[in-house]
């Protein structure tokens, strides 16, 4: 069996926040080593999916570096590997939607040897089985299988919210979008699986009668013509949909119950890119205390509840707390930060102290000095 | 179409390393792991990419399955090339002749058809047991300014050890007058580093010629060197002033690796200018528990730490159990140290499983030997290893 995967990387780009201003949702650092498209890319991987296709719109030039030729996740291939796929036509001929962005790319699908083609997106931070989900797929005899799961959406979630409701065979029975919705419901977790036949013939109808929204207009509008079952998702999802969630999560991360569900999985493990980095060195004075931490940093001070990314340099009597320090960040000596998010290639140097709380994260942009 | 390389690499893997006894069990000594995340055959291949020679043989024989599947297609290390790249060159089953590799010489010999077909000017020999930063580069250049067939990389060793190296007598101008293997009474304090630049034809037409003499050990260090010496050859010696260490004994080993901690170390890992490449696996960034202490370590990617780590270096998925001390010591790849053991200046195998309130070795001290617990060995509850012992299979009350 054949699939091609195809990632949507920055889909919900209109709800940008601070860490994402400069790059796509998919090339946002998380979790000390990783980016959020690993997650998405290491999941279909470890399906033995290896035709990919990334289907990206504008600032992809980070996730371009991250992804190169594709080898650190066993992609680069002879046939099929990663690809790549910029916008197709002229500059205000920008698709908007999740369904455009699959028309400029139908030739892309066409071409591919397919049987299946599995959609996502990558603003989530999840291990999924796609093994379980064809499994499925193929019980259920569906058309398309839609992967959800059952939470508490916050109005800090990505909106419209697809909500949905399932029969008891588990088939899809209604979908309804909200453009603001709180509460605990059955929502998307903007993942299927279908045959590429079919996504072909749809999107050639979509082409033909110029519609625009893949959730209303696809899947909405065709639940009883076509099969569109759910899969149940129970396991650790993260939803990076701004700097408050994209904190909580990274939080979320030390939790060893979490790091279990996503990182050692028998034969599930999340690939990154490889960047030859040191181990990480400690000195006399570090003092750590439930961090997650990366290699290649050099540690003297102290680090509590925190996340440090790769390259990160932490002073004598420095004390870190809550934080999350991105790559390469470098703090000094004798200083304190609490609930402070440093972009790449921060230094703190000056300031003696930031000092954020739980409502009021400090965040310092890409390459500042302060 | 012609191509050429202008300096081929050619390195020694084959040699069992007898004296790091237990950690060379299942794996050659080139596979050993060195500075948590690196084996030490990383630091010749590295040095090699960072000199600018892209096409490495690697000679191996004994064990040679960790070290093949390590090296793979050479991409960690940027050595997955069109033309060139690194090979495993193993001993092989030849139409008139098979044969096991009988000294380096001899090894080389049994490989010039892989040297000549990238026609190459030089021929760089390395060691696979040595951890060191140098620019073979700056080397190949004095090697031309000379005009010498053969350049020996030299280190400045403590007059009182220069009986246990292959020493160098030259002249002001570095010219090699004379070499001796392990002198009683040493001239000179240059010592061979085990690292030559031959010009290859020279290097072809001795290998030959020592290949036909039967009592010959078919070694550089023992026969082929010394012969060109004798023969009034241009063989030069270059100093070499940075760190350099022979890791091929326990002790030397655990020092070697203490030489990377502290503020101002001795050996400097984290040189951007002189990346030392190795094979990365995916795994997640260290976990440093509530209730853990770490202090002047290293330790690298998939640890969990839930106890005290002190002047020690951890290997990838390391676990340290809450309750539990390790201090001067060295700890390979997926081992597992439960609750309330103490580890006191050991060296730590890859898969090895310590239960509980186990001891073992004995506090870093003088005349305190190293303990050695070799891979996949289980050390059961209530344990005591004494100081010195070297553990090679499971104990368990």
């Amino acid at each position: 069996m054949n699939i091609l995967g195809l990632i949507f990387s920055n889909i919900h780009n209109k709800e940008l926040f601070e860490v994402t201003k400069r790059r796509t949702i998919a090339s946002t650092p998380i979790g000390g080593r990783y980016r959020l498209i690993d997650f998405a890319l290491s999941n279909m991987v470890n399906y033995n999916i290896s035709h990919i296709g990334i289907v990206t719109k504008h600032n992809y030039q980070s996730l371009m570096d991250h992804i190169g030729s594709g080898k650190d996740w066993d992609l680069a291939r002879k046939h099929g590997g990663i690809v790549i796929l910029p916008p197709f036509g002229v500059s205000t001929d920008f698709y908007n939607t999740r369904l455009e962005a699959l028309k400029s790319i139908i030739s892309f699908i066409n071409n591919s040897r397919a049987d299946y083609v599995v959609l996502t997106d990558c603003y989530e931070v999840a291990n999924l089985d796609y093994r379980d989900i064809f499994n499925q797929h193929f019980t259920t005899e569906a058309d398309i299988t839609f992967v959800y799961r059952e939470c508490d959406v916050s109005g800090d979630d990505y909106m419209p919210v697809n909500v949905l409701t399932l029969n008891e065979a588990g088939r899809i029975t209604n979908m309804s979008i909200y453009q603001s919705f709180t509460g605990r419901a059955k929502v998307s977790a903007d993942t299927w699986v279908m045959k590429k036949t079919l996504l072909q013939s749809l999107v050639l109808d979509a082409i033909n009668r110029n519609l625009r929204s893949f959730n209303r207009d696809i899947l909405s509008h065709n639940l009883d013509v076509l099969k569109i079952y759910g899969y149940r998702f129970d396991g650790f999802f993260g939803n990076v949909s701004s700097l408050d969630s994209y904190y909580k999560i990274n939080m979320a991360l030390l939790d060893d119950k979490v790091r279990v569900e996503l990182f050692q999985q028998p034969n599930r493990p999340i690939y990154t890119k490889v960047r030859d980095s040191a181990p990480t060195k400690y000195g006399n004075y570090a003092r750590i205390s439930n961090s997650l931490i990366a290699d290649g940093c050099e540690i003297n001070g102290s680090v509590e509840n925190s996340v440090v990314f790769r390259g990160t340099k932490i002073g004598k009597n420095t004390i870190v707390k809550n934080s999350i320090l991105m790559q390469n960040t470098i703090v000094a000596d004798e200083i304190i930060l609490d609930h402070v998010i440093t972009d790449k290639n921060v230094k703190i140097i000056n300031m003696r102290e930031i000092i954020g709380d739980d409502h009021r994260l400090a965040y310092i942009v890409k390459d500042g000095v302060v | 179409m012609i191509r050429k390389k202008e300096c081929v690499a050619m390195l020694l893997a084959g040699g069992q390393g007898s004296r790091l006894y237990a950690l060379t069990h299942r794996l050659a000594k080139p596979a050993v792991t060195f500075g948590a995340k690196y084996r030490i055959i990383d630091f010749p291949l590295s040095n090699c990419v960072n000199s600018g020679i892209d096409t490495v043989g690697v000679l191996t024989q004994y064990q040679p399955l960790i070290l093949n599947e390590y090296i793979g297609n050479g991409q960690p290390w940027d050595l997955d090339r069109n033309f060139g790249g690194v090979h495993i060159l193993p001993p092989y089953q030849g139409k008139y002749k098979t044969d096991w590799y009988r000294g380096t010489a001899n090894a080389i010999y049994q490989n010039i058809h892989f040297l000549k077909r990238y026609d190459s000017d030089y021929v760089l020999i390395l060691s696979g047991d040595h951890i060191y930063k140098m620019d073979y580069s700056k080397m190949l250049q004095y090697h031309k300014q000379n005009k010498a067939v053969l350049t020996i990389a030299v280190i400045d060793v403590p007059l009182s050890e220069a009986s246990r190296f292959g020493i160098m007598n030259t002249d002001d101008s570095g010219k090699i007058i004379s070499f001796e293997e392990k002198p009683k009474h040493p001239k000179s304090t240059k010592a061979s580093m085990g690292i030559y630049i031959f010009n290859a034809g020279v290097l072809y037409r001795y290998l030959e010629d020592d290949e036909a003499n039967p009592f010959s050990a078919h070694d550089f260090g023992k026969n082929i060197i010394p012969k060109m010496v004798e023969d009034g050859q241009p063989v030069y010696a270059y100093s070499f002033a940075g760190y350099w260490k022979d890791v091929g004994t326990i002790p030397s080993l655990w020092e070697a690796n203490a030489d990377l901690l502290g503020e101002n170390p001795a050996f400097n890992l984290y040189d951007p200018d002189w990346r030392i490449y190795s094979r990365n696996f995916a795994l997640p960034p260290q976990f440093i528990a509530r209730g853990a202490q770490i202090k002047n370590s290293i330790i690298t990617e998939g640890c969990y730490i839930e106890g005290t780590v002190i002047n020690s270096l951890l290997s990838n998925n390391v676990y340290i159990a809450a309750g539990s001390v390790v201090k001067d010591s060295i700890i390979f790849a997926d081992t597992k140290i439960e609750s309330g053991t103490a580890i006191n200046y050991s060296i730590i195998d890859e898969f090895v499983k310590v239960k509980k309130n186990s001891i073992i070795g004995a506090e870093k001290g003088d005349n305190v030997p190293i303990t050695v617990i070799a891979d996949n060995v289980t050390i059961g509850e209530d344990m005591i290893v004494p100081a010195g012992e070297i553990i090679e299979r499971d104990i368990v009350l």
